[in-house]
């Protein structure tokens, strides 16, 4: 095992750990982790089992899948700008979401939100594949990425615009901003199968996307066939992205720091970074969820608002960094 | 042994004949350099021959697997691509992406033939133009393939490295593997290569030793201009003097 993953593995543990302490009931922290592995009945093993386990899980799954699925687009693309949002997947997701708040669905059925959202994301993968073909071109792909981003963005403004419940308004603008907080087992069980396909999807893309490094014309001709691998990179991330927004909203920027953040890590090269930064994302999603309850533990600070609050300011200091550099 | 078979291969791009039943061979132990004008299909060529585009005819690489392809010829592009900020070692270690293994030694000797020692732990993003060209016909040596086929591997480099690198080129060669490029410098072609192939309306118009094919006929014809010519101590040389028309 290289430096970086195990570093980042330790800090991954530490911060799940802490995730699980962390909460508006004050429980002693050795009794709260022994309910957890213990079980039994009682009030300490219902919080911890409940509500603390699959909010850790969560964040664990939708940041390492974010950081894993920005790398896998990044490598692809050759791009640093690509995050997993420029399929449109999460958009589409969003508006899937917001239908079901808007007509009442989500109230009337638990689970109509994730599974509307879902929905979202599977039209917008299929618009996608059916716009590249067999032999689109990388161009094709970001192009109709941002047509579809762009079209779910005005639906959903639509929506809002023309909402007549100011009520539906205001819990469609939270929900879009994402938050961990109140979600149930059931959660981690209808996205885990999602994150499965999409993480096995992901886990064979490494080496094409360094054979990349060299251009498509040497990597198809060092025998990676690349149609497959941007179907793999199209499909997986839009199962990822897809199954996170559905039960947790729109997570910006996890995607596209993480792997900026750990490039230097693994000599730049992309196909180890997928993994280093799958790491990173969960890490940097765990911290970020304990952190909005340790600011405002009474306010319900929204988990996507921070990410991007302490993202963007980072973003802009590894810009700065970088501009230093090729001066 | 033969190591790329082209029979009566034909490309047509985007509705335009580029290639018209080309025929070619390239054996074990040649240098071949492809030459002629800006726009002839001497990329078009060797893409086609990879089996990167689609041809009609036959290419014997373009009927392999892709992966014996990978592990049969090995192929700089043109367009010098470097993504990522990765150092120049590890750029040259992509070349081992088709055999699948982590061998130090091809990599090792590519680095070693291309003189890029001192080079190894720098980003390749910032080297210089001719360093990175250098990388990469490195990252190509790495992946120790039968046929090496590159497009225009020494335009941008120094007139010692242009050398050593069509030296390079003349030892793998020696040592029982083929090479297969593109160049516009006609005196290092005809110095260098073993074999010079002329494409001119999109077919052959010359295959054979350098001495036979730079006739004064073909480059007017070829490239429309003249050339000095001269036979020295030191081999050949050919010095384009103006156009004719």
């Amino acid at each position: 095992m290289t430096r970086p993953i195990f570093l980042l593995l330790m800090l991954v543990a530490l911060l799940a750990i802490g995730s699980l302490s962390i909460g508006p009931a004050n429980l002693p922290f050795a009794d709260g982790l022994r309910a957890l592995v213990a079980g039994g009945d009682g009030p300490l093993v219902l919080v911890m089992r409940e509500i603390r386990l699959p909010r850790m899980v969560l964040a664990v799954m939708i940041g390492g899948t974010l950081g894993l699925a920005g790398a896998a687009m990044q490598g692809y693309l050759r791009n640093p700008l690509a995050e997993p949002g420029l399929l449109g997947v999460s958009g589409c997701a969003a508006l899937g979401a917001v239908l079901a708040i808007q007509t009442g669905m989500s109230a009337a059925f638990a689970l109509a939100l994730p599974l509307s959202a879902l929905a979202g994301a599977v039209l917008a993968v299929v618009i996608l594949v059916v716009l590249t073909g067999p032999r689109g071109e990388t161009l094709t792909l970001i192009l109709g990425g941002i047509a579809i981003s762009a079209i779910a963005g005005a639906l959903t403004s639509l929506v809002l615009n023309l909402s007549p419940n100011p009520f539906a308004a205001n819990e469609i603008i939270f929900w879009m901003m994402g938050s961990l907080a109140d979600r149930s087992m059931l959660h981690v069980w209808l996205a885990l199968p999602f994150m499965i396909v999409g993480l096995a999807l992901l886990a064979g893309v490494g080496r094409g996307l360094d054979a990349l490094t060299l251009g498509e014309d040497a990597a198809a001709a060092m025998g990676f066939d690349l149609g497959m691998l941007r179907l793999r990179i199209v499909l997986g991330t839009a199962c990822v992205v897809g199954a996170g927004t559905a039960v947790a909203g729109s997570i910006g920027f996890v995607g596209l720091v993480v792997p900026h953040l750990l490039r230097g890590t693994v000599g730049g090269r992309p196909g180890p970074l997928l993994w280093v930064s799958a790491l990173g994302g969960a890490a940097m999603l765990l911290g970020a969820d304990i952190a909005v309850r340790l600011i405002a533990p009474d306010r319900d600070l929204k988990l996507g608002v921070l990410t991007a609050l302490v993202g963007a300011p980072f973003f802009l200091h590894l810009v700065w960094r970088s501009r230093r550099q090729r001066a | 042994m033969t190591l790329l078979t082209l029979t009566q291969m034909s490309v047509n791009l985007r509705g335009r004949s580029v290639l018209t039943d080309v025929n070619l061979t390239v054996s074990a132990g040649e240098v071949v350099g492809l030459i002629g004008r800006n726009g002839v299909g001497k990329t078009t060529l060797m893409r086609a021959a990879l089996g990167l585009i689609p041809a009609s005819g036959h290419s014997s690489l373009a009927d392999m697997s892709a992966n014996a392809r990978a592990r049969a010829a090995a192929w700089m592009p043109q367009t010098r691509e470097i993504a990522w900020p990765v150092s120049v070692a590890d750029l040259v270690a992509l070349g081992r992406l088709p055999h699948d293994d982590n061998a130090q030694a091809p990599v090792e000797a590519a680095l070693a033939h291309m003189a890029l020692g001192p080079l190894r732990n720098r980003r390749a993003t910032n080297l210089s133009g001719g360093e990175q060209a250098r990388a990469l016909i490195a990252r190509a040596l790495a992946q120790e393939t039968p046929l090496l086929m590159a497009d225009e591997p020494i335009s941008g480099l120094d007139p010692a490295h242009q050398i050593a690198t069509m030296e390079v080129f003349a030892g793998i060669a020696a040592a029982g593997r083929g090479v297969m490029l593109t160049l516009h410098d006609i005196g290092l072609a005809a110095r260098h290569c073993t074999r010079l192939v002329i494409l001119s309306d999109g077919g052959v118009l010359a295959d054979g030793p350098p001495g036979e094919v730079l006739t004064p006929a073909n480059l007017a014809q070829a490239f429309g201009i003249s050339a000095f010519h001269a036979d020295s101590p030191d081999g050949p040389v050919f010095q384009p003097l103006r156009r004719v028309t």
